[in-house]
């Protein structure tokens, strides 16, 4: 008999050679509570988080906290069916209708997750002879949505707007084209020039999808991301999100102002063939939306944040993944995943949380500490972070 | 248009750079297996060859090319369309 995990061996080899250096596991570590969305406890200690993609702070917010509660008293705590049998009640239709108040857009569809909503979107807008033009860098979730289709891939160098525009110029002018672009790329924290590449597409015939998952609520004037900043967001004909980052719960949607939108809802599977999110996770989902549209402070605070890390770090003499700060993703680039989980774990020895990032998921097989800021993040935090920076750095010889 | 040899001399040329080991090149020679090329460095070599010829060799079609030969082929076939 063939041993199918057989296959892995290679990365238990891998694990168990990095566990041998007595480094502890980075990948099972276990928050045992958690005091607010920047502090919780590990193994015993008050860490400051700072890898959670918990952008405005929303996970404790008490009007956000108070609607759960209710809606897990008046409709239970699952609906145990599919969006279109069973699975639709009055919050579910309320979480679209704040969506669609959130980006001013005609149509907005939830799914399971954010990882759904790319999975079902991509796999079901792009079929048989159609082409799916995406950037190199993109998300497991793109990929996956490409592979379950049966579409043709073509992929791009990363934000490289003549790359992608000398591709759409080989395709077939009457095949259907769908280009799948980040607004915001989560490992390095890079933003796409959407402007030129959402040009592009339209001066070759292309529809245009954007995943916002990590700009939504944070970027743009009322946060609907960088599509928005930079002025594109009506010329989008697709945008993707998450509630799993600012919004502070679970869940994924589309929306769009495509007239024959609705029609997804019987056509995509990854919405069909799955539960409906709890009532009470919808109603914390558009109770938080609503209040992102009027956070503008906030924003102003996680910018400020944001760059004082950037400087901060770069400073120490860290090698950052971006010249500045572009998003409220910060990248420490290390040597390698040895010294990268050296760093982590000295890190979380001095009370600091954040992402060991490592090949597959990273571009061009880098080892990263990714930190991303939160809105609650005090400035006296942010002082206290780089120092953790610093000693743990020192600590393990990476500065 | 261009015949097997001059894709073949073609797709040679553009190799050299990535061929980090000098491993001599002929049909059989594998991308993963003899060049030891990792995924990025077969997006920077696909984007080079599609640039050279003008074309466009889909993900699709990367999956079912594994040597120089089969590449030149793929060429071949993807300029005559």
């Amino acid at each position: 008999m063939t041993d199918l995990l057989s296959k892995f061996d290679p990365l238990i080899q891998e694990r168990e050679t990095l566990l041998a250096t007595g480094v502890k596991d980075p990948f099972s570590l276990v928050m045992e509570e958690v005091k607010s969305p920047t502090v919780a406890m590990c193994n015993g200690k008050e860490t400051i988080l700072l890898g959670t993609y918990n952008y405005m702070g929303m996970t404790f917010d008490d009007d956000v906290q108070q609607a759960g509660l209710q809606a897990l008293k008046d409709f239970g705590s699952g609906t145990t069916g599919s969006r279109v049998l069973n699975g639709t009640y009055s919050p579910h239709k309320d979480c679209e209708e704040a969506l669609k108040e959130f980006y001013a857009m005609d149509h907005a569809m939830v799914f399971s997750t954010g990882y759904q909503a790319n999975l079902g979107i991509i796999s079901t807008l792009a079929g048989k002879g159609d082409y799916v033009i995406l950037d190199i860098d993109s998300h497991a979730s793109i990929y996956d949505g490409c592979a379950m289709g049966n579409a043709e891939i073509v992929a791009f160098r990363h934000n490289d707007v003549e790359a992608l525009e000398k591709r759409l110029k080989r395709l077939p002018a009457d095949a259907g084209k769908l280009v799948v672009l980040e607004g915001v790329y989560s490992m390095l924290g890079d933003v796409a020039p959407l402007k030129e590449m959402i040009r592009v597409c339209k001066e070759n015939g292309a529809m245009t999808l954007v995943d916002e998952a990590h700009s939504m609520g944070f970027i743009g004037e009322n946060g609907r991301g960088v599509g928005e900043d930079q002025g594109v967001i009506d010329d989008v004909d697709f945008i993707i999100g998450t509630f799993s980052k600012s919004v502070g719960t679970v869940g994924g949607f589309c929306v769009s102002n495509h007239p024959k939108f609705e029609i997804m809802r019987l056509v995509c599977r990854p919405y069909v063939f799955t539960a409906s999110l709890p009532p009470s996770v919808m109603a914390t989902a558009s109770t938080s939306i609503r209040k992102l549209m009027h956070s503008g402070n906030k924003r102003a605070h996680l910018w400020e944040n944001s760059k004082k890390l950037h400087k901060g770090l770069r400073d120490l003499g860290f090698e950052l993944g971006t010249s500045e700060a572009q998003s409220a993703i910060i990248a420490v680039i290390m040597p390698d995943l040895e010294r990268g989980a050296m760093m982590w774990q000295a890190l979380l020895a001095e009370g600091l949380y954040v992402n060991l990032a490592r090949p597959p998921a990273t571009p061009a097989n880098m080892t990263l500490l990714r930190c991303s800021l939160c809105a609650e993040h005090t400035t006296e935090q942010v002082d206290q972070i780089l120092g953790m920076f610093e000693a743990a750095g020192k600590a393990v010889g990476a500065i | 248009m261009a015949s097997r040899e001059e894709i073949m001399a073609k797709v040679e040329t553009l190799i050299g750079p990535f061929n980090n080991k000098g491993v001599e090149l002929k049909d059989d020679t594998t991308f993963a297996g003899d060049l030891e090329w990792d995924s990025l460095t077969v997006m920077d070599f696909v984007a080079a060859v599609e640039d050279e010829f003008d074309i466009i060799i889909t993900m699709n079609m990367q999956a079912e090319i594994e040597n120089v030969g089969q590449l030149a082929d793929a060429v071949a076939k993807l300029m005559d369309n």
